[in-house]
């Protein structure tokens, strides 16, 4: 149990310290950048307490927000998709989700990819929204949706492959 | 009552995933307003802290290009000074208003922006250093912003590339002024709007500020104009222009006080508290 605290209280800070020193400052194109944050929201173990889930989806929201002057955007995108993912894991990963024994590492790759996709689009989807603010200009938000949401799959595929095989 | 209790235990997820997603809701829309007081922002010991540090490892880097910047500033103000030297009277100089108006004060950039439609820069300068709401920020170049929250170290600065800035300028010709706004679209250009329809325009014209706003003072540099039309109504001109500063690489500011802003806002709202 300690060891799951420990190394996700690492995750948080690892992953808000690469979020906004280096990965919001790529402007790859001009304007796409990776939200590779919402790893800690996807990877979060299943088991734990709801509440308690929604509150660090929440925090680290709002500690994003702080860094990058956003207001609260980041944090209304991040406890929305916290708060649908018991749905999406039931759709993408069906029976094993059911019997509350599923391990990250250990699914196939076909239904972790619509599970990171799923939840990656639905996120930067509401935050360009909040971010325009304007329902008029929503082409420009479909099209940052998509260019940065490939780019943030992208980014979260590689990082789990990366460091599943170091934790087997 | 035994009813309630249960609703609330039964949907406590829920209720808290409305709580949380309205609370983020109402920072997003007090973001969106212009200058409102805001609970989350950069300028914090926090946020401001870790930014200025991984600066000081950054700002190597662009060394190079930034003594450039201010070695050709430095050549200006050479200039200028020994051009001025002929012209002073010592006579006409009334020791009573011998202080000057506008206060100069240098700060580092440590974070920047210019991807989002609401760009916020952070400077390394705060309530330290008696920098204050509303307070000008220009570059060597030309006008970079004004100054939103402070702190005790650290300062934020509303982008000139921000959708809610709104800034007086006008043509260096012909002096008809009007308001420069953002788009949201490129980095380089912004838009003058408000330019009366009679106003002669050309290509190429240099637009500055205007001092009216008691912000900036008279004549600091904003760009060129790139290309113009009338608006719908045809009365007013649009105007695309493209700023002298690149506000990629932006590093060392300075920040303006107007001394008189207060007696000049003082008569121009007298009701305002």
């Amino acid at each position: 149990m300690n060891s799951i605290i420990s190394s996700n209280v690492i995750r948080f800070i690892l992953l808000v310290l690469a979020q906004v020193l280096v990965l919001s400052h790529i402007n790859f194109l001009g304007y796409i950048n990776p939200y590779p944050y919402i790893l800690f929201i996807l990877l979060f173990p299943v088991k734990n307490n709801r509440m308690l889930f929604l509150l660090l989806s929440f925090l680290i929201g709002i500690t994003i927000d702080m860094f990058l002057d956003s207001g609260g955007m980041h944090a209304a995108a991040c406890v929305t998709i916290a708060f649908i993912r018991p749905a999406v894991l039931k759709f993408c990963f069906g029976a094993v989700y059911e019997h509350q024994t599923i391990k990250f590492n250990q699914v196939e790759f076909g239904p972790r990819l619509t599970y990171i996709s799923i939840l990656t689009v639905i996120h930067h989807f509401l935050l360009f929204l909040l971010e325009t603010f304007n329902f008029s200009k929503i082409i420009l938000v479909l099209q940052k949706t998509l260019f940065s949401s490939i780019f943030t799959i992208i980014l979260c595929v590689l990082v789990t492959i990366i460091f599943s095989r170091k934790s087997k | 009552m035994q009813q309630i209790v249960n609703f609330i235990l039964r949907n406590k997820s829920f209720l808290l995933f409305i709580l949380l997603f309205s609370i983020s809701l109402v920072f997003t829309i007090q973001n969106h307003s212009y200058q409102k007081s805001k609970f989350v922002n950069s300028a914090n010991f926090l946020s401001g802290g870790i930014y200025s540090k991984a600066n000081n490892i950054s700002q190597y880097f662009g060394l190079k290009e930034q003594n450039i910047l201010l070695q050709e500033e430095n050549n200006q103000l050479k200039s200028a000074l020994f051009n001025l030297d002929k012209e002073i009277k010592p006579s006409f100089l009334d020791s009573l208003s011998y202080t000057s108006v506008y206060n100069f004060t240098p700060a580092v950039v440590i974070k920047n922006n210019y991807t989002l439609s609401t760009n916020i820069l952070l400077i390394d300068k705060g309530k330290r250093d008696s920098i204050k709401q509303d307070f000008g920020v220009i570059t060597s170049k030309g006008i970079l912003g004004i100054v939103d929250h402070t702190s005790t170290k650290y300062a934020t600065v509303l982008s000139i590339l921000n959708t809610k800035s709104k800034i007086s300028a006008q043509l260096k010709r012909t002096n008809d002024f009007g308001t420069l706004k953002w788009n949201g679209k490129s980095p380089e250009l912004v838009q003058l709007v408000d330019i009366p329809s009679k106003a002669k325009l050309r290509q190429g014209d240099t637009i500055i500020t205007s001092g009216r706003s008691a912000i900036f003072p008279k004549g600091v540099p904003v760009g060129i104009i790139k290309d113009f039309k009338l608006d719908a109504a045809e009365d007013f001109y649009e105007i695309n222009v493209i700023l002298f500063n690149d506000m990629t690489t932006i590093e060392h500011v300075y920040v303006i006080e107007n001394k008189d802003a207060k007696e000049i806002n003082n008569l121009i709202n007298p009701v305002d508290e």
